[in-house]
Parts: structure tokens; C-alpha cells; sequence
């Protein structure tokens, strides 16, 4: 169905642009008429390098069969003073963050190639038009491809000011268009990180400390030196690296290594000693932040006929890419040369920078498919071990990977959260008043280490602080507190505890009003909130409120994430041996625009079974200052034939572009825990259900 | 010395015998398809056939290997022809970020091999592989679809 994807092992060009007529930054177009569409992000099967494509190409005007797509490459990037933007693959926002400059350059190239033909016929560019790659002269007839005048438009000025289309008109965007990488992965072709391969490379397994924060104390080398392949072992300051002549030597030989390590005393850190201190945080009275305050709290509940008040909590969680991580580098003559598997392209050609100490002209980062994302490839941390390690066998490529151990075990997790709530309602049941206090690990503090406007991290208290919910009186207060594990960005962040705590408390406060909780929600959801247009079509898709057979319940929940708006409904029924047998899960969003509709529906079955591992085996606990998961054996992934009947809703009401890759998590913990409390009575307010005696049927 | 055939193609390698197939076949041998995910047989992403049978290569020793025939995702279309498997992955868009994939593939080939019309419950028994991206409602329209076109054969 069209379409490809260029990789290679080759270094690229540092000016692409000679190599065919460049039009733009974001469009090569070859004299045989093929169309070279560079992508900036990643991909990590989120589906965004066809997506970007197609907006591209629509406005292009090209024919999809021709589009080849390539990476842009962070080498050219610095030389052209960040032509590209933005090249990191997060937060859901590839499409949403650069629709608007990849619409334009589309729109521009087409200008421009219109303008050629013109100038070459004499006529007046007004007159022509472009369709599938063909630029037309209409009073004429005269036509002329792409690629025969793209050499003399590459030449021309582009027009200052385009029009963009009306997605009503698109004909390429907004349709179900075949994502451009699946015919190299099923044939194996494809190329991720691990699959680097160089002339005389070697291979590095890596031991971490233990306890996080922990250093390097002995090695004793000479246990393994003379092991067959065995080429060097090098200390490091917080891990130990063991290179060899292919990688599981380079591992059985770490295997043998004796290492000690100084734990810096944080080899008493457990999960117990967490929630203490989390705890503690729900309750002190100082290095509290006020995140939001509507009205007056205390006014509110002082006036309220029923208070109710709740703990809910929310575990570490790790990221668990199937390819763990890895990064292949090679350092010669001054020239640092990186493969590897990233979240942000720019990030990790700044970690290579760093680490070996060169100007930024001097690295080349070579874009490579991800084994999965999640938000775990956006940290550098392999990547400056990968170079650290590169830097220690100067001259020599090698390539560095984990283990699953390893990969389990030195993560930066999704924050645990602690979270207080209490809620006046009047004598109607409405709330009248609602109080959240967060007790949670602060991402930006401490991965990215940038202060946080005043004290609030926006992703702890996220949903909270910008709930839709008409509530007079609202005070959201964030306790950070940091225990000493280290966290970031996992799929969702905020958005993927918060609506469990929010949506769930609502049910509670339904309940307690003695209304159904679609309606309930329906009658404190302002009509003019995306929240409730999606609310009412998911409801409706699910059937809420028509009968279901025996013994079968269901729970409902919205929010708001990334720029969406997401809802689900649960239908499941729960048997005496607390296994839960989901019969259908319904799954709507609200994007705004849909670009690929097909990808949209992907990301909502594959949100689904992200989320339903998490919700009820995922947790990542420690002991003695460490994790005590380790691999698949004893941290459990959905099977397939766990996987419950998923149905999307795709509800777009136009008009702003959301997100897509982390919304459809948002909303399902929450559908599902108000249909275990309808099938049960028994209200889950902490993760994952495992904990609880739940499992999936 | 260890003889063994990849994709067709006859091979000697000299390595340890307890050196598992997917480094062999990685490392030694440069065949990038199948990957590394748990190295304990959990996860199904190093999915190779050995005469025929799916096999979780990271713990397959290479020397149980020697003299067989051994069948990666790169090995599966035959005279620049797409498996029906690949086919039907490609028409139901079955990967995201396809790390897993070709283990899946090659997993889902083996059962069709065996039950060319497999039911659901087939399916739920045959493909224990891990896809971290959550593909597997599309993985299991994708094996029907495969064995509705009729193209499968041992």
C-alpha cells in the first residue's frame, strides 16, 4: 500500500540536501519522482512516523505509493540550527506539538514545485495545480511531475504565507493509511538498537549497583581474565562493564566477576519505609504546595450535609521495554558515532556530547527503530554508559546491552503516589467541596532536575488540579517527597494513577448520593466539556443503562489526558474464587482531529492491555535498597489469552489536535475498579489488584 | 566445530556447546531476527523453528541445534514471496513497535501448520509470547485471516 521506510547502517550525509533536490528541511524530492519525507521524532510503534507522513504528503499533494520516509539526522540538525524542532517522542505529542510546521512545509514544497512548472510553461503559477505527484496546467493541459521540476523549485524562494486545508478535505490524512515500517518488521529487516552491527565490534554486559545511589568498591578482575572472549573488564564509577567478543560471553563472564559495592547507606530502603514517609507527607504541615484553590475548602465542607474522606495509593512501576537497554558507539579520531534505540534523538546526541567530552559538530546519532518506549528512552542513562564505555576501548565500536535483570532493576519508575481526598457533598449528593492532597516523588525535580514552579509538580497533582468537575470549593495541595528510587516518565505519567483516584473517589461519592454514576457524573459535568461529549458516547456505545445478564456489572469513568479526552466502560462479572472475567471493555476518544484512524484504534487496544497488566500484577517493590522483580518469572505481562474484547469509540469533534499514545490508558483502571465495587461492594482504592485477591479469569 | 543449517544456508560455528542458538545466530552469525527480551524462555521474542518447531532460542543450546535445520523470520518467505502470515500480519496492521513480532509470527506458523483452521482457544493455548505494546487482538484476527485465505501449508 505505499510507502517505505529508508534505514541503513550507513553514516549519513552531512548534506543530505545535495544528495536530491532538497525542497524544504522536510521534503527531497528525487528525479524519479520519489518523495523523501524526513521525520524528526522516533518510532516505537506508536505509529507517528506514518502519521507525521501523511500530513506532510497531504498537503504536498503527492502520491502516497512514492513516499519513502526517513530519519533527520541530530548531526544536521545542529549544523542547521535546529531545522527540525523538537525530535523527542513524548508526552503524546509528535503530531500535536508539530502538525502545524509539517502541514506548512507540505503546503511549501507544493508552492514551490507548482511555481517551477509555471515559470518553465510561462504561465501564471495561479493556474496550476498539483494532484498525486502531477502539476497540471489547466487551459493548457500541459502536465509535469514532481521530480522533473523539483531541482528548479529547491532553487526558488518558498512563499512566505500557505493556506492549509480544511480536514474535511483531506484525502491521505484522516484516512486508515498503512503504517509505513510493518512490512520490515514482519520480514525481519528492520533494524532496533540491539541489531547495530560494525566491522571489529565488540560486545558489553554491565553490572549496576544493587542499591540505587550505590558506587563501585573492588572488582577483582583476574577471576575472569583468560575466559574464553573475554577482552577487558572495565570499573566504572556505578557499574562495572565486562567486554568480550560477542555479548554472552561478555555476561556469563559478570556472571563470575567478584564486585563490591559501597551502598552509600541506602541498603534500607524498603516499600514499608516508602509509604512511611509517604505517609507522613499526607499528614505534615510544612513543605506542603497549594496546587489549585477554587472558593473555600472549609466554608465548603462545614456547609456539606455528608463528608467523605479516602487513601488511595498508586505503586512504582517499571517500563519493561521488550528490548532492554542498549546503546553502540564507536569514538575515533575525535568523531563519537552512536546507534541506539531513543525516545529523543537531540538528548541523546547531547548525553554523547557530554560523556565524550567533543563538540557537538563531532557525533552522529544513527536513528534506529525502538523496541518499545513507554517513556524509559527518553532518560540517557544507557546512552552515557554506552559512550562511557566506548570512550574506555577508543578506536574499537562496542556494543553495550542489559539484561532483563538489569533493565528491571535500574529503571526510573513511575512515581509511587499517596494520595488524601475528602469531599462535602450537599444535601442533593452534588459536591460541594473537594480536598486532595498528593504525596508523591516530583519527575521534573529529580530525573530532570529543573525547579518546579512554585513547589507544584504538574504531572503529580495531574487531573486533580484541572478536574472538570463544576465544584465550588476545591483546595489541591502536592507534598514532594522524594524516596530514594529513582523515577520518570512511565506511558501516561500522571494520567496513568491519577483519573484511578479521582474517577474512583466519584463512584464513592455516586454511590454515597445513591445515583447511578454515568448520571451522576453526567449532572456535575458542565454540558460544554469535551469530557462530557465523550462520557455520553461511550455510554452510549456501551449500552449504560440497558440490562446486562446476571452477575455481570459495569463501571464508567472519563478524563481528560494529553490533550484528549478518554472514556471507558467496564462490563465484567467476578466469581468466588475473585477472578475476574472481563466481557467487554469500551474504550472512547476524543482527539479532536484523527489523523490515522486505524492507529488510533491500535493505541486504544494496545493502551488497554499496557493498562490491565499494570492494574492488576504490575508493582515494582523494594528490599534492602533494591527491587525485588526481576524478569518475566516473577513480574507478570498480559498473554494473549488474557486479552478481553476491546471496542474503540472513535468520537472526534474536531477542531484541536490531542494526543494519542498515552490517553487510552487513562480512563480503564478506574472503569474497572467501579465494576469490581459494583460487582462486589468492595472499593479498590490501591494497586495493583493482585494485592487484593484479584486476578483475570 | 558445530554444523548446523540457518535459513537454508549451511554453517559451522566454533563456540561453546552450552552457548544458547539466538547468540549464535545473533552474534556469530549476524541474523538480527530473532531478539533478546527475557534470556529465561519467558517472553518468546527469540522464537526460532528447529526442524520445524518454535523454539525459545536464548535457552536452546547450540549444540541441541547441530545438524538441524534452523528457520528465523528472515527465512520465512520463500522466493521473495511473503508467508500467508506475514501477509495477513501486514493486512491487519498487526505490529506496533515489532520487537516481537517475528517470534509471533513464527509461532503462529507452527500452529497453523499443525491446526490449519485453529479456534480461539487454539490460539489462546498455542501463543504465549509477550507483545509489551498489546497486539494481540490483532494477532489473533491476523491467524484466522491467514488460515481463512487457504495459502497455508506445511
Amino acid at each position: 500500500m505505499g510507502g517505505g521506510f529508508a534505514f541503513g547502517f550507513h553514516l549519513p550525509a552531512v548534506n543530505a540536501q545535495n544528495v536530491a533536490p532538497e525542497i524544504n528541511a522536510w521534503v527531497v524530492i528525487r528525479p524519479d519522482d520519489t518523495v523523501i519525507i524526513r521525520y524528526a521524532r522516533s518510532e516505537m510503534g506508536q505509529g507517528s512516523m506514518t502519521s507525521a507522513a501523511q500530513l506532510v504528503a497531504e498537503e504536498l499533494e503527492c502520491d502516497w505509493n512514492k513516499v519513502r520516509v526517513e530519519y533527520a539526522d541530530t548531526n544536521a540538525q545542529v549544523r542547521r540550527k535546529r531545522v527540525w524542532g523538537d525530535m523527542a517522542a513524548v508526552g503524546s505529542r509528535t503530531i500535536r506539538q508539530s502538525q502545524d510546521y509539517l502541514r506548512k512545509a507540505g503546503a511549501t514544497a507544493r508552492e514551490m514545485l507548482i511555481a517551477a512548472a509555471a515559470k518553465e510553461w510561462d504561465v501564471p503559477a495561479a493556474e496550476c495545480t498539483a494532484s498525486s505527484n502531477v502539476i497540471t496546467h489547466g487551459l493548457s493541459s500541459r502536465k509535469t511531475s514532481f521530480g522533473k521540476v523539483a531541482a528548479s523549485a529547491a532553487k526558488l524562494e518558498p512563499p512566505k504565507e500557505v493556506t492549509l486545508k480544511d480536514p474535511k478535505e483531506w484525502k491521505i490524512a484522516g484516512k486508515p493509511v498503512k503504517r509505513i515500517e510493518i512490512p520490515d518488521i514482519v520480514t525481519g529487516r528492520i533494524r532496533y538498537g540491539i541489531d547495530a552491527q560494525l566491522p571489529g565490534m565488540v560486545y558489553a554486559a554491565i553490572a549496576q549497583c544493587p542499591v540505587f545511589g550505590g558506587k563501585v568498591k573492588s572488582v577483582d578482575a583476574a577471576k575472569v581474565q583468560g575466559r574464553r572472549g573475554v577482552i577487558k573488564v572495565l570499573p566504572m564509577q556505578d557499574f562495572v562493564a565486562v567486554v568480550a567478543d560477542n555479548w554472552w560471553r561478555a555476561k556469563e563472564a559478570l556472571k563470575e566477576l567478584p564486585i563490591g559495592w559501597d551502598f552509600g547507606g541506602n541498603d534500607s530502603v524498603s516499600s514499608e519505609s516508602i509509604m512511611k514517609f509517604l505517609r507522613a507527607g499526607l499528614d505534615d504541615q510544612s513543605d506542603v504546595m497549594v496546587a489549585k484553590r477554587i472558593g473555600e475548602l472549609e466554608q465548603g465542607m462545614t456547609g456539606a450535609a455528608k463528608v467523605l474522606e479516602a487513601e488511595y495509593f498508586t505503586p512504582y512501576l517499571a517500563h519493561v521495554t521488550l528490548e532492554p537497554q542498549t546503546c553502540t558507539a564507536v569514538i575515533k579520531d575525535g568523531r563519537v558515532d552512536v546507534w541506539t534505540s531513543t525516545q529523543n534523538a537531540e538528548a541523546t546526541h547531547a548525553a554523547a556530547v557530554a560523556t565524550a567530552g567533543v563538540p557537538l559538530e563531532n557525533v552522529y546519532v544513527h536513528r534506529m527503530q525502538l523496541g518499545g518506549g513507554f517513556g524509559r528512552r527518553a532518560a540517557q542513562d544507557y546512552t552515557r554508559q554506552g559512550v562511557q564505555i566506548a570512550k574506555a576501548m577508543e578506536g574499537t565500536p562496542v556494543k553495550m546491552l542489559w539484561t532483563r535483570e538489569e533493565d528491571m532493576q535500574h529503571d526510573n519508575y513511575r512515581p509511587a503516589s499517596l494520595v488524601r481526598l475528602k469531599a462535602g457533598l450537599d444535601a442533593a449528593g452534588n459536591p460541594v467541596a473537594w480536598y486532595s492532597r498528593v504525596s508523591a516523588p516530583s519527575i521534573i525535580a529529580t530525573l530532570l532536575k529543573l525547579p518546579l514552579k512554585e513547589g507544584i509538580d504538574p504531572q503529580a497533582v495531574a487531573s486533580f488540579a484541572d478536574q472538570p468537575y463544576s465544584i465550588p470549593n476545591v483546595r489541591i495541595e502536592y507534598a514532594q517527597r522524594n524516596p530514594n528510587v529513582p523515577v520518570g516518565f512511565w506511558r501516561t505519567v500522571g494520567h496513568s494513577q491519577n483519573p484511578f483516584v479521582r474517577e474512583c473517589f466519584v463512584d464513592e461519592l455516586a454511590h454515597a448520593a445513591g445515583k447511578d454514576p454515568y448520571e451522576y457524573r453526567r449532572g456535575i459535568l458542565p454540558a460544554s466539556t469535551k469530557e462530557s461529549g465523550v462520557l455520553e458516547a461511550t455510554a452510549k456505545a456501551a449500552g449504560w443503562g440497558t440490562s446486562v445478564p446476571a452477575g455481570v456489572h459495569r463501571g464508567i469513568a472519563v478524563t481528560e489526558a494529553y490533550g484528549s479526552y478518554a472514556a471507558a466502560v467496564a462490563e465484567l462479572s467476578v466469581n468466588d474464587k475473585n477472578a475476574v472475567d472481563i466481557k467487554r471493555l469500551v474504550l472512547g476518544i476524543d482527539s479532536g482531529h484523527v489523523v490515522n484512524p486505524d492507529n488510533v484504534i491500535a493505541q486504544m487496544q494496545g493502551s488497554a492491555v499496557f493498562m490491565l497488566t499494570a492494574m492488576f500484577w504490575g508493582e515494582i517493590t523494594i528490599k534492602d535498597g533494591r527491587v525485588e522483580q526481576s524478569n518475566f518469572h516473577d513480574h507478570r505481562m498480559m498473554r494473549l489469552r488474557e486479552m478481553p474484547k476491546v471496542e474503540v469509540v472513535l468520537a472526534p469533534s474536531g477542531g484541536f489536535w490531542g494526543g494519542i499514545g498515552e490517553p487510552g490508558q487513562a480512563a480503564i483502571a478506574p472503569a474497572i475498579c467501579n465494576a469490581l465495587f459494583a460487582a462486589t461492594g468492595r472499593r479498590i482504592r490501591s494497586l495493583p489488584l493482585k494485592n487484593h485477591g484479584f486476578d483475570i479469569a | 566445530m558445530i554444523n548446523l543449517t540457518v535459513n537454508a544456508r549451511a554453517r559451522e560455528v566454533d563456540v561453546e556447546p552450552e552457548m544458547p542458538l539466538l547468540w549464535v545466530l545473533r552474534d556469530v552469525l549476524d541474523v538480527k531476527g530473532p531478539k533478546f527480551g527475557c534470556g529465561i524462555a519467558q517472553c518468546g521474542a527469540c522464537t526460532v523453528h528447529v526442524n520445524g518447531e518454535p523454539v525459545r532460542s536464548c535457552s536452546f543450546p547450540v549444540s541441541a541445534a547441530a545438524g538441524k535445520r534452523v528457520t528465523t523470520i528472515e527465512g520465512l518467505a520463500q522466493g521473495g514471496r511473503l508467508h500467508p502470515v506475514q501477509q495477513a500480519w501486514i493486512d491487519n496492521q498487526v505490529p506496533q513497535c515489532g520487537y516481537c513480532q517475528g517470534g509471533q509470527i513464527l509461532t503462529a506458523v507452527a500452529l497453523l501448520r499443525k491446526k490449519p483452521n485453529p479456534t480461539d482457544k487454539d490460539i489462546d493455548e498455542a501463543m504465549n509470547n509477550i507483545c509489551r505494546c498489546g497486539t494481540y487482538a490483532r494477532i489473533r484476527t491476523a491467524i484466522h485471516a491467514a488460515a481463512k485465505s487457504g495459502k497455508v501449508t506445511a
